[in-house]
């Protein structure tokens, strides 16, 4: 979805805050918003790429407004709402009011290492063979999915270069939506400057994006 | 560990901000109905407080600076040359690496959301996070570079990687001069967090004396 968190080349957002010897967390709150989101992501209630959704969901002048662990907490309330953990009353009241809904798992302190360890690997087996080889010419497609995609705005309708292939991996504009893996061959396509941004731009600039096989067509 | 100064004072909630009423209501309703245990929540937030941070990713660089077959390890298939040190895991299940030349400097994004290596850099700055960076990365590099203090020769060409899927990146920086002979641990003093994101360079050998 064409929401606030595809920010490539957007402007005015003023320089960036670079901050000396920055702590991991500026605050207990983020703390707290930090460990719940990956604690029910454990729980198997959704994917990541329904996290992401949920997130980039917020209206955009509350996304560019909020604190990055705040975007968080506010995903997970979306979600948890939304798979039925908990109803948007609880929420406005800060309590539970009903028995708990069934749940897949409960991430226990001594799991912690090992969950993290295993990670979440979006590599999956493809029976198809990859329609773009390393070198390949491609052109990115011209689409504004009301949905989730990982094609941002910049690159979309823009001609690159195939420069890895990554295998297949799952397609996070269908998972992110309670349809399935449906895994993709996975590309790295770079772009000029220039094709990107116009004549103006920087010619000494390269972008590069990683894009799902059914993003690109060939050129 | 800080925990603020909320745990004797339950009456009066008027200090806290919204959001921090917001995370705690949050917190509160996911533990009383058995979702979430906090001690998980805790060991979560100690392991990337504690455990996780850049100095992984600086001895994936002082290794490669230091030994070529690791390099060419690290070249060809990251993710198993980055495990081989231990570090394993979410946000860097799919790992490549990618080296800083005279030619070519190289620097990483996320325009999407903040995706970043964690095994080898730990969670990320709020910059890196942030609408400026993530907006102009991708427009303007070099004037982003220069936002850090970098300052590339013009002639030198930026590469640009938009992290838009669960392929993370890791910069390899040149090994600075005047390091030969120096051991993997010395070496990887040398290398910092910005140095693996692209935002900065190796430090200077005399920068650490």
């Amino acid at each position: 979805m064409n929401g606030a968190q595809d920010l490539g080349g957007m402007m005015g957002f003023g320089p960036i805050a670079i901050e000396q010897d920055e702590p991991w967390f500026h605050a207990e709150w983020e703390r707290r918003a930090f460990g719940l989101t990956l604690a029910m992501g454990a729980t198997g209630s959704w994917t990541i790429d329904m996290s992401r959704h949920a997130r980039e969901s917020l209206p955009p002048a509350e996304y560019l407004t909020s604190r990055y662990y705040e975007i968080w907490a506010k995903g997970v309330e979306k979600l948890v709402v939304a798979v039925g953990l908990v109803s948007a009353e609880e929420l406005t009241q800060g309590r539970s009011l009903a028995d708990p809904a069934p749940i897949k798992r409960v991430l226990k302190a001594e799991e912690v290492p090992a969950v993290l360890a295993r990670g979440g690997p979006a590599e999956r087996p493809i029976d198809q063979p990859a329609r773009f080889a390393v070198g390949d010419r491609i052109r990115t497609r011209t689409m504004h999915p009301q949905g989730h995609t990982r094609l941002p705005r910049y690159a979309r309708g823009k001609t690159g270069v195939v420069e890895l292939v990554h295998g297949g991996h799952v397609f996070p504009d269908t998972n992110a939506h309670g349809q399935g893996e449906q895994p993709q061959w996975l590309y790295t396509i770079c772009f000029s400057g220039r094709e990107l941004w116009g004549d103006q731009a920087d010619p000494t600039i390269r972008v590069s994006i990683d894009a799902w096989e059914s993003y690109l067509e060939p050129a | 560990m800080e925990h603020g100064d909320h745990h004797h004072d339950h009456d009066d909630h008027s200090h806290l901000s919204e959001i921090e009423l917001r995370v705690r209501a949050l917190e509160s309703i996911l533990v009383e109905k058995g979702y979430v245990d906090p001690a998980a929540i805790d060991a979560l937030v100690e392991t990337y407080e504690v455990k996780v941070g850049p100095r992984n990713g600086a001895r994936v660089i002082a290794k490669a600076w230091a030994d070529p077959a690791y390099r060419e390890w690290l070249r060809t298939d990251a993710t198993a040359a980055i495990a081989s040190l231990g570090f394993i895991g979410r946000q860097g299940e799919h790992m490549v690496a990618v080296e800083n030349t005279p030619g070519e400097h190289n620097m990483v994004v996320c325009t999407l959301c903040s995706c970043y290596p964690w095994p080898v850099l730990g969670l990320p700055p709020v910059w890196y996070k942030s609408a400026p960076y993530r907006s102009r990365a991708v427009l303007d590099p070099r004037g982003v570079l220069a936002e850090f203090g970098v300052r590339l020769p013009e002639t030198t060409r930026i590469r640009v990687w938009d992290s838009t899927a669960e392929v993370r990146y890791l910069v390899v920086p040149m090994r600075p001069e005047g390091t030969e002979g120096m051991s993997e641990e010395a070496l990887a003093d040398l290398v910092t967090r910005d140095s693996m994101i692209g935002t900065g360079l190796a430090r200077q050998p005399e920068a650490v004396r």
